[in-house]
């Protein structure tokens, strides 16, 4: 099928597309998920404010330790990026497994998060990396966590009026391993379950995919890692966040994959 | 509104409405009917083009977001009748049945034959996860890749 009619605006700054913000605008980004339920007529925006052209938006940076994405960095360039496998290998790991090739080259980090699927593994991997969401509007501007930001399935915290920026990322405790694991039907295909995770010495950090409507973080089983726990017990903590025997049984195999590849 | 790019080499201006897709412009506006329309929803890659180099599907993006950029179509590859070194592999190693999917593996590998000549199995066959083929089981395309990738330029 086709989208129906829309109007288009293509602002080449944050200011420009704030200004054209409010209740009957969406914002394209890569349009990997909004192409497909406008062409499906799902999504009828009346105004499409298409943020391609805000170049001040692309970018991949670190200052001070700390990652900085702007919010139309694209899947293909986060996973390219030597600087983010060095520093924050969790990423380039998680990226790897949103759908295929084709896709990673138009779909954005900040458009995935914006999103708000819980399905979605970037989402997932920034929530073990306690990252910050940079929400702008012509009003002025905040920062939330991913449990603040997420907020149920396809709603995030983002106002009508309010462009996600930019996502910060710390840098990874010392001696940190980080691993992702899911499960999909098929190679590509939307996850069905998955795991992040983050183990340093005194530090441990476990989200889960598919558990629940939004990322979620097992924090009872964090705290039996950090304390130096084993991982079959925190990995069996973990599953039982997940709802129905099926999905408790592969989220905690999947929490336990990754867990053994981060050497926990 | 008004677009400008380049198609194939070819300077295009063109008028589109803005909901029109990229890959129905490249149909419809400009006649390159190689460019196939599979599923409409970005999961069977017979749409797939190349932007700036980069393989996209064109059913998720709209013409007006190609103004400016430079787009290669699968009637690019072949030059001036001879057949791309990609093409002439699919041919002998009976990568296609009835064609409909092709010249989205195509656009899809191109650069991956001409990036990585030393491409184990395992990523020829991750390389070509995001376009489906209901003729051939596969295992054509990933001998015509790797002979592909593996030809001297």
């Amino acid at each position: 099928m086709k989208p129906a009619p829309f109007h288009y605006e293509a602002p080449r700054t944050v200011a420009a597309a704030l200004a054209l913000l409010g209740a009957d605008a969406k914002i394209l980004a890569g349009g990997q998920s909004l192409v497909p339920i406008m062409n499906f007529r799902l999504a009828r925006p009346a105004t499409l404010v298409d943020v391609n052209r805000v170049d001040e938006l692309a970018y991949l940076r670190k200052r001070d330790g700390v990652l900085h994405i702007g919010a139309m960095a694209r899947h293909a360039t986060l996973e390219r990026s030597e600087m983010v496998a060095r520093g924050w290998p969790l990423l380039r790991q998680a990226v790897r497994h949103v759908a295929h090739h084709q896709i990673r080259t138009r779909g954005t980090v900040g458009g995935s998060c914006a999103h708000g699927d819980p399905t979605a593994e970037l989402p997932v991997a920034l929530a073990a990396l306690d990252a910050r969401f940079h929400l702008r509007s012509r009003a002025g501007e905040r920062s939330l966590g991913a449990a603040e930001f997420f907020v149920s399935h396809l709603t995030t915290a983002l106002r009508d009026d309010e462009l996600l920026v930019e996502i910060e990322v710390p840098p990874l405790p010392a001696a940190a391993r980080t691993a992702f694991a899911e499960h999909a039907r098929t190679h590509g295909d939307w996850a069905i379950a998955g795991a992040a995770v983050v183990v340093a010495p005194g530090h441990a950090a476990i989200a889960l995919l598919g558990a629940a409507p939004t990322p979620l973080r097992a924090s009872e089983a964090e705290a039996v890692l950090a304390a130096g726990g084993d991982a079959a017990e925190a990995a069996r903590l973990a599953g039982a966040l997940a709802d129905g025997e099926w999905r408790t049984a592969l989220t905690t195999a999947l929490v336990r994959r990754a867990l053994a590849e981060a050497g926990a | 509104m008004r677009i400008r790019l380049d198609v194939n080499g070819r300077r295009t201006e063109a008028a589109v409405e803005p909901r029109t897709l990229l890959s129905d412009f490249l149909r419809h506006d400009l006649g390159l009917t190689g460019t196939h329309v599979g599923c409409e929803h970005g999961v069977c890659g017979a749409c797939t083009v190349q932007v700036d180099g980069e393989p996209v599907r064109s059913c998720l993006m709209f013409a007006v977001q190609a103004d400016g950029r430079d787009v290669r179509t699968v009637e690019a590859l072949a030059d001036d009748g001879a057949l791309h070194p990609l093409q002439r592999a699919f041919n002998e190693h009976h990568a296609l049945q009835c064609g409909f999917c092709t010249p989205g593996f195509l656009m899809s590998l191109e650069p991956f034959v001409r990036d990585r000549p030393d491409a184990s199995d395992e990523e020829i066959r991750e390389a070509l996860a995001g376009n489906l083929c209901r003729c051939t089981g596969y295992e054509g395309i990933v001998e015509a890749v790797r002979q592909a990738a593996r030809e001297p330029r």
